[in-house]
């Protein structure tokens, strides 16, 4: 499926660097995300996964260094201006609107979109999810962790993105419900949703995904198709625990 | 009994002024997570402003409000642009002194502006007052229009932010700010538009406390700002159903406790109060207790 080389990529990202204050906490990162790919980017805590999410997603201003989406080039463009253009992230965490009922999440999802587009979008939400359709008037924070998941996911897709980005979604799951996540992003992709993966959990990014980049304390050290990754000795000694 | 009545019909028009002003504190702190101390110098504003378009420029009553409103959001905007937002990533400290460094600036601005003298304020409201129980009971037409622009505010702002998508953005930002962004929200043009309301009920509340209470100073706002600061705490700050219930609280409270027990305590009463409510209910009365993000 993996169309590298054929097409443009829909995300460059070119030699970011990202400060923390003093801290160095990116250095260099270049990645790649062609359309209708799943990529995912693995690593241990505090390797700059998440950072170099916010950094495309524009919640951190990279020092030096690029980031083109779509043809354009993001530098400077706040992340309000970001989702409207078709790259949405769904944070680390979930970061759902705890006071909020499931409803008015999903609202906020299509902030940047006229009151039709968000009809259609909340509708295809509910049928995607219908464990949210069932809990539509609910306040988001007494849902379960997994339904929690599912609202930020969906919030995200209210915008209509053509990248989503996907911090961490497995974080605090059970193990079933971890499976049926991963499942509802393969039929995102299906759908014709292309994907930038995070996740701790190495070996279900990699089964899933079509490429790979392995960053370790801010720098991409290895990057190939999924499942090269998945068989190589270092990987699966570093992060798949065999 | 009579007098019981009217004390509480005063102590409640008196809380409408905390009420109101109150909001100001509160939606700037839920929104901006800052204390505004120069959001008790906005009501001295708008009140000069009315002031001077009554005497000096021959305006009605009525229009005298609209101009100082318009006047006092552009204010609110501009301290927010120029004081506040530049220091956007400092700490709280830096900004808090800010604040306060803003209220004297606009004090002193008006001691320059107006003079050290108090002006007499002509009252805006010309409607006459309620008699009821043949004449036993009477409410004056500032007392009642203060009730009913309070309801009117509340009402009025409750429904902006359940249902209005620019309501619902600023309750999102107060949430969480980084996650409103990633929505598409622009999280500054929220920020001065909570200063802009805020600041155009703070001339409302300017201009009705004034016509209740007519002497205008420089200092006219500071105690009243911090009255209605107190109000919002003690109702719970960030919690607009909080500042109406701690400022009309307060007003009741500091009415009878002149009344009844002693005119110069009037004032400690009510910090009192504060101080019993804050021990029993840390995040005052309606307050949302911090919840741990997981």
């Amino acid at each position: 499926m993996t169309e590298t080389g054929k097409t443009a990529p829909v995300l460059q990202v070119n030699d970011i660097h990202v400060y923390y204050g003093a801290i160095h906490a990116i250095k260099g990162i270049s990645l790649e995300v062609y359309p209708d790919e799943i990529v995912t980017l693995i690593g241990a805590n505090g390797a700059g996964k998440s950072t170099t999410l916010n950094t495309i997603a524009g919640l951190l201003k990279p020092r030096q260094g690029s980031i083109i989406f779509d043809g354009k080039p993001l530098n400077g463009v706040p992340a309000s201006k970001i989702v409207p253009r078709g790259l949405s992230l769904c944070p680390e965490g979930r970061r759902i609107f705890q006071r909020m009922t499931v409803r008015e999440n999903l609202e906020m999802g299509a902030f940047t979109r006229t009151r039709e587009e968000e009809a259609a979008s909340l509708q295809e939400m509910f049928e995607r999810f219908p464990r949210l359709k069932e809990r539509e008037r609910q306040i988001a924070g007494t849902l379960s962790g997994g339904e929690q998941q599912m609202l930020a996911m969906a919030r995200a897709l209210m915008s209509k993105p053509r990248v989503l980005m996907l911090d961490e979604p497995s974080m605090g799951l059970a193990p079933i419900l971890v499976e049926q996540i991963f499942s509802i992003i393969a039929e995102l992709h299906k759908a014709g949703v292309t994907v930038l993966l995070v996740e701790q959990n190495a070996q279900m990014a990699l089964s899933i995904a079509d490429r790979a980049y392995v960053l370790e304390t801010g720098a991409i050290t290895m990057s190939g198709s999924a499942q090269d990754l998945l068989h190589n000795d270092d990987v699966r000694k570093a992060y798949l625990g065999s | 009994m009579m007098s019981f009545l009217s004390y509480l019909v005063n102590g409640i028009s008196l809380g409408s002024v905390y009420a109101i002003i109150a909001l100001g504190y509160t939606m700037v702190y839920g929104i901006a997570k800052m204390l505004n101390f120069a959001h008790g110098d906005v009501i001295m504003v708008g009140a000069y402003i009315s002031f001077c378009a009554t005497q000096y420029w021959g305006l009605s009553p009525l229009l005298s409000v609209v101009v100082a409103m318009l006047v006092c959001t552009c204010l609110g905007i501009v301290i927010e642009r120029f004081a506040y937002k530049p220091l956007r990533q400092a700490t709280s400290l830096a900004v808090l002194i800010t604040a306060i460094g803003m209220s004297y600036l606009l004090q002193n601005a008006a001691l320059l502006i107006f003079g050290a003298n108090p002006k007499v304020f002509t009252s805006v409201v010309s409607i006459p007052s309620l008699s009821l129980f043949g004449g036993q009971l009477l409410i004056s037409g500032e007392a009642l229009v203060t009730i009913i622009c309070n309801v009117v505010i509340m009402v009025g702002l409750t429904l902006f932010t359940a249902h209005t998508k620019t309501g619902k953005a600023m309750r999102v930002v107060s949430e969480d700010r980084g996650a409103a962004e990633l929505m598409g929200i622009n999280v500054n043009a929220t920020i001065s538009l909570t200063f802009a309301i805020g600041s155009a009920l703070a001339a409302i509340a300017g201009v009705l406390m004034c016509s209740t209470y007519p002497t205008l100073m420089p200092t006219t706002g500071s105690m009243p700002g911090i009255k209605a600061f107190t109000a919002a705490v003690f109702g719970g700050i960030g919690s607009i159903p909080g500042a109406l219930l701690g400022g009309l609280l307060l007003g009741v409270i500091e009415i009878f406790g002149r009344a009844y027990i002693s005119t110069e305590l009037g004032d400690a009463l009510v910090f009192a109060v504060l101080i019993i409510v804050l021990l029993v209910r840390p995040t005052g009365l309606l307050g949302k207790p911090v919840r741990e993000k997981v």
